[in-house]
């Protein structure tokens, strides 16, 4: 391709390692702008992204999908609405304007958050790389042939050749990036007010989709759905693909990104975070409860996986994990409520 | 989740990087901590690509006897799905459907066969000349 780049300028770098990509994209792209209280548990808590959905007709991988998080994309949308921050997001047809249009804000010396596929990102383990393409990653400038990356998932920065960032901003399937990108612009003062009014606003809309949504396979009562689903996957399926839809809950709740415990503890360290900033004691106890939901999620993870590696397979197994499942669905359903009906 | 009883297993992440995750200190306070992996996700990802690889030599099997064309078996080695496949291909999914079939596999035009194989990465010979042998290089170990 024409017109490569030249090296841009410093623009500062900071690498911030996090839990989970949107999360991560959040704070970088949030703290590069001056808002230096930004952390992760705060951007999950604004944006809304705690959550849980059991999606009845929709296979992943050839196992059912289910999600502890919210939708992607929400998370960076909320935080920045609930803040004020504008936000400028682009999609495009061409790579080639694509790349375009990158290297023009990388030259003004702003980083830039890319949506991307993983099935193609050549840092990633091949273990990892399935057809995932709600990855986010921050590009922070140019340097010798490559853009360095930020990867928030990562520990450190990483690089891509121009080709292979196309690749990846261009994968193809559900959710396809479409290379979009993104960025803050007009980031205002964000004073203790606007922050506290962010916080009530997160937690409310929270409790809203754990506990108000006329659907028993989202919020809390997801929970107990998936529980019902469980108990009947062994007559139905037979044990190899009950483990096999067993080791996707494992994954959906443990895997890289969400900070353990099916992003229980990352809301947990949230509304720790919360009491602090809005003065209300009371939300330690609601920290703890997500604290012990975690917890929960976590033992169960071990149940399951005796059952995947077939040591423990009778239906009694499943009934288990089944029964742990709803009593997780009861905890978050009372915790939810109550935190519904707290004044903040 | 107590930071003493934060996991430090082996992973396919092993040398690439370690993981955030949320954890208590002492004094009950949350704070971030790096986890190298953890046995029991490792396991559940573990299974999850013995199925992949089950679904790679069952797909081998059956382009061998002739009722698959290699389309399907290349599908599975790069865990595509119709959706992924058709977005990378621009064929419909019933049109996928029918290119499996090794009597209309055939007849493809090397134009449409060039499609599948840039979505598989492959040269439009060895998706031509695939004949479900000698699958061990397609298998992740």
């Amino acid at each position: 391709m024409e017109g490569i780049l030249t090296n841009t300028s410093e623009n500062n770098i900071k690498h911030i390692q996090t839990a989970h990509c949107e999360n991560g994209v959040v704070t970088t792209l949030l703290r590069h702008h001056g808002v230096d209280f930004m952390n992760e548990p705060l951007a999950f808590g604004i944006g809304a992204g705690m959550f849980y959905v059991h999606l009845p007709f929709l296979k992943v991988n050839n196992a059912p999908a289910i999600a502890f998080r919210i939708m992607p994309g929400y998370i960076f949308r909320d935080t920045c609405k609930a803040l004020g921050v504008k936000v400028s997001r682009k999609k495009f047809r061409s790579p080639v304007t694509a790349r375009a249009y990158l290297d023009k804000k990388l030259e003004d010396g702003d980083p830039v958050g890319c949506q991307v596929g993983v099935f193609h990102l050549p840092y990633f383990p091949r273990e990892y790389r399935f057809h995932f393409n709600a990855h986010n990653i921050i590009v922070h400038g140019f340097e010798d042939g490559h853009y360095i990356v930020s990867d928030p998932v990562m520990e450190t920065l990483t690089k891509l050749t121009p080709e292979q960032l196309d690749e990846v901003r261009f994968a193809r399937g559900p959710l396809a990036p479409n290379g979009q990108m993104y960025y803050p612009i007009n980031v205002g003062e964000i004073d203790e007010a606007k922050l506290k009014k962010a916080i009530k606003k997160g937690i409310k809309k929270t409790t809203w989709w754990m506990t108000q949504v006329p659907m028993e396979q989202v919020g809390a009562s997801g929970f107990n759905y998936t529980a019902k689903k469980i108990r009947k996957w062994r007559d139905q399926l037979g044990e190899r693909r009950a483990a096999l839809y067993l080791a996707q809950i494992v994954r959906m709740q443990e895997e890289i990104g969400t900070g353990g415990g099916g992003f229980r503890f990352i809301y947990a360290a949230f509304l720790e975070q919360a009491a602090e900033i809005l003065g209300k004691d009371e939300l330690i106890r609601f920290s703890e409860e997500m604290t012990k939901s975690g917890d929960l999620l976590r033992y169960n993870a071990v149940r399951m996986a005796s059952i995947i590696k077939g040591r423990a397979t009778a239906q009694q197994n499943f009934d288990e994990v089944a029964d742990a499942m709803s009593e997780i669905s009861a905890l978050e359903l009372k915790t939810f409520k109550e935190l519904r009906k707290l004044r903040l | 989740m107590k930071k003493e009883d934060l996991p430090q297993d082996s992973s396919a992440l092993r040398d690439v990087t370690r993981e955030v995750c949320y954890v208590k200190d002492d004094d009950g306070k949350y704070g971030q901590s790096l986890s190298t992996g953890w046995k029991v996700k490792a396991d559940a990802l573990d299974e999850a690509w013995a199925d992949i690889n089950d679904r790679v030599r069952e797909a081998a099997e059956e382009v061998k006897s002739g009722k698959k064309s290699p389309v399907l078996f290349f599908m599975e080695v790069n865990i595509m799905d119709y959706p992924t496949l058709s977005g990378y291909t621009g064929f419909w999914k019933w049109t996928i459907k029918r290119h499996i079939k090794p009597s209309v596999f055939k007849k493809l035009s090397d134009k449409k066969l060039g499609k599948y194989a840039a979505a598989f990465k492959i040269s439009v010979e060895e998706l031509k000349r695939f004949d479900g042998g000698n699958i061990d290089k397609y298998i992740r170990k």
